[in-house]
């Protein structure tokens, strides 16, 4: 664990990654690399292969082929040496639930030969949100709770690069905010972070993200760099018959695609088209009240143009 | 490492509501209750009479076959055809017809005749109880020629008396013959599914996988999981003791050192089937039924019940690859009959072998596994 400043920049490096599940491809081809002291997302929908990626380098499961490092460690080789200095946070709560709050903190912190006063700077700010708790058994726990109490058992160890499988899942939102924020506090401390979420909302808060979708890698970049990629019109159309406007969106020409958003739908548009021409379809089609404005593109106009692109080839 | 790893165990079987009861309350009940219920004497046969004769003869040999305590006189009916419809219809189980020249023929040539039919439905019951009752019929014969030899003053026919001595257990008590044997199956239950069961539970929690992203080893792993039952297994060994000892005065003939020993290596080879288990199931209900699977057939086929001698040839086979049979063996040996290591060597290399065979094979398939 003593390492200088001989460190790589690369905190973990996966090439061509292959995972099969009988039939079922779970990843295909995966080639990236996340930095020392980035939280790097990982974004996409259940199935995905968010799971089977972080089991594989977290050591739990082994590639078909390919090979992948963290921390300059092997996976496959060096597993006892990757099992030292990472932290894992799987996608269930698996703590213990018949012991204490305090006692799983224990019991994990010396399973690494460390004791909580050794690291407890590291995991003070989460820790003592849940100490007035810590006589309660875990799984009696809320939701939020558990995932605070699931990262201090990550962090007690002082790991160097993180792992977390869909830390905010089933959490909420105010939760998830708090959350969001003291990944920032632990990247502060050189902690590089991989995390997986289904919520398009949380890319923005990485350094960069990595779309993926049935095993595949779609795009690697920063939130920002995503959606300046997006190079299209973007509008949001809203009218009184949400399901007819979009049907009717969906059978014009120049729409080339058009998803529900919340409250309206988002479309792209060849440049051809104004906004006048398609108020005018639109009403001459019947619908009441259209509202059509332009937009900036987010994270999630990105994953769906993607996701597109991906079909049509 | 292992230190908070047992540590933990404890913890939680203590917190567990369910463990600590089952861990005291299993081998009492079964001491108490098993022995007095698995029984393979045959009592309170019911008995359809039919007698032909109406002599006193006949009355005395009625009266001797309800005093042996073996028999409910269940009916008197007048003929054989009135007794077996009280067979056909549950009411008795066994049949005695004397024939109607009994007393005289009795007097006359010393030989009479009687027929003995039996409801063999319940194989054990009918073949025992016709046992008892020609064994009180010889009994009987022998007081009528004693006593009208003595009457007549002739000579005695002489004969062969056979006084059975029945070593080590010297009134046949069934109690003192089960026991030890019970012992085992308790030591074979708790051990056995308990650590599979606990692993499983890791399994469908969870927690293993956080376990095995920690420098925890497999082996380290296991071996936690090992210790604790370990421990149980000698504390329901030293409760079964304890109760053999006040309830059924029972002590163990030979060195108690010597069962504790191979009850230490039993463990082993039970957990290690029990981890193997485990290895393949992925749910608590798999890995119950497949332990059960196994348990009903290793205690069937383990001589614990019915001697494996008189058991088909195939299954002594597979009684000779059954842990359980060898290890009920060292315990009635030692406990009946005070052997020592020395004469339980084969046992003790057989439990030996077991024991190395399921943990490697736990060792290797939980490497596979993962």
């Amino acid at each position: 664990m003593e390492k200088s400043n001989s460190e790589p920049m690369v905190a973990v490096s996966v090439k061509n990654i292959n995972k099969k599940y009988d039939k079922v491809v779970a990843l295909d081809n995966i080639t990236f690399e996340a930095n020392q002291g980035e939280i790097f997302g990982i974004i996409g929908p259940d199935g995905a292969g968010k799971t089977t990626l972080f089991r594989i380098l977290t050591t739990l499961l082994l590639a078909d082929s390919g090979t992948a490092t963290v921390d300059g460690y092997d996976v496959v080789k060096d597993y006892r040496k990757i099992r030292r200095i990472i932290g894992y946070m799987p996608g269930k709560f698996s703590l213990y639930q018949d012991l204490s709050v305090e006692e799983n903190l224990a019991f994990f912190a010396t399973i690494f030969n460390t004791t909580i006063q050794e690291n407890y700077n590291l995991i003070k700010d989460i820790y003592q949100q849940i100490e007035p708790f810590k006589n309660r058994k875990a799984g009696k726990l809320s939701g939020g709770m558990k995932q605070k109490l699931a990262l201090c058992c990550a962090l007690i160890h002082k790991p160097t690069v993180l792992f977390l499988d869909e830390p905010t899942t089933g959490v909420d939102p105010v939760s998830r905010k708090e959350f969001w924020e003291m990944l920032k506090k632990l990247k502060e401390q050189n902690i590089s972070i991989l995390v997986s979420t289904p919520y398009m909302d949380e890319a923005s808060l990485c350094d960069r993200i990595a779309f993926i979708q049935d095993g595949h890698f779609l795009k690697i970049d920063t939130p920002a760099g995503i959606t300046s990629q997006f190079g299209e019109k973007l509008w949001a159309v809203e009218a009184d018959d949400m399901y007819k406007l979009l049907l009717d969106l969906r059978s014009n020409p120049h729409v080339k695609s058009s998803f529900t958003f919340g409250e309206n739908h988002h479309i792209t548009v060849d440049n051809s088209l104004t906004m006048e021409d398609l108020k005018k379809y639109l009403s001459d089609k019947g619908n009441t009240t259209i509202q059509i404005k332009e937009i900036q593109p987010g994270i999630e106009d990105a994953f769906m143009q993607l996701t597109e692109n991906k079909q049509h080839e | 490492m292992i230190k908070y790893l047992l540590e933990k165990e404890f913890k939680q079987i203590v917190r567990n509501p369910f463990m600590p009861r089952l861990i005291l309350f299993m081998p009492v009940m079964t001491l108490l209750i098993m022995p007095w219920a698995a029984n393979q004497e045959i009592k309170n046969i019911k008995l359809s009479v039919v007698d032909n004769d109406h002599s006193s003869y006949s009355e005395r040999l009625i009266q001797k076959v309800i005093a042996s305590g073996y028999f409910i006189l269940e009916d008197l009916s007048n003929s054989n055809d009135e007794a077996l419809k009280s067979i056909e219809s549950g009411k008795a189980d066994l049949i005695l017809d004397i024939s109607p020249e009994f007393e005289k023929n009795l007097i006359s040539t010393g030989t009479a005749e009687v027929m003995i039919s039996a409801n063999a439905v319940n194989g054990t019951k009918g073949g025992l109880g016709s046992g008892y009752l020609s064994a009180i019929m010889s009994d009987f014969a022998d007081d009528i020629t004693t006593e009208r030899g003595l009457n007549a003053g002739t000579g005695v026919t002489p004969g062969i008396q056979i006084v059975p001595h029945n070593k080590y257990n010297l009134y046949l008590d069934y109690k003192v013959f089960m026991v030890p044997a019970l012992v085992v199956m308790l030591l074979t239950m708790l051990t056995g599914f308990l650590p599979a069961l606990n692993i499983v539970g890791e399994k469908e929690a969870g927690t293993i996988e956080q376990m095995n992203v920690t420098p925890v080893s497999k082996f380290t792993f296991i071996l936690g999981k090992l210790i604790p039952y370990w421990i149980i297994g000698f504390v329901v060994l030293s409760i079964a003791f304890i109760l053999a000892a006040l309830v059924y005065g029972l002590y163990p003939v030979g060195n108690l050192l010597t069962i504790y020993f191979y009850a230490s290596i039993y463990i082993l080879v039970v957990s290690g089937l029990g981890l193997v288990i485990s290895n393949y199931s992925d749910t608590m209900q798999q890995a119950m039924f497949v332990m059960f699977f196994f348990m009903l057939i290793l205690i069937l086929l383990s001589g614990l019940f019915t001697p494996v001698s008189s058991m088909p040839d195939w299954a002594q086979w597979v009684s000779r690859v059954n842990p359980l049979s060898y290890f009920i063996q060292v315990m009635r040996a030692i406990y009946l009959k005070g052997s020592g290591i020395r004469e339980l060597l084969p046992q003790l290399f057989s439990l030996l072998g077991f024991a190395l065979v399921f943990n490697l094979w736990a060792v290797w398939s939980y490497r596979k596994s993962s």
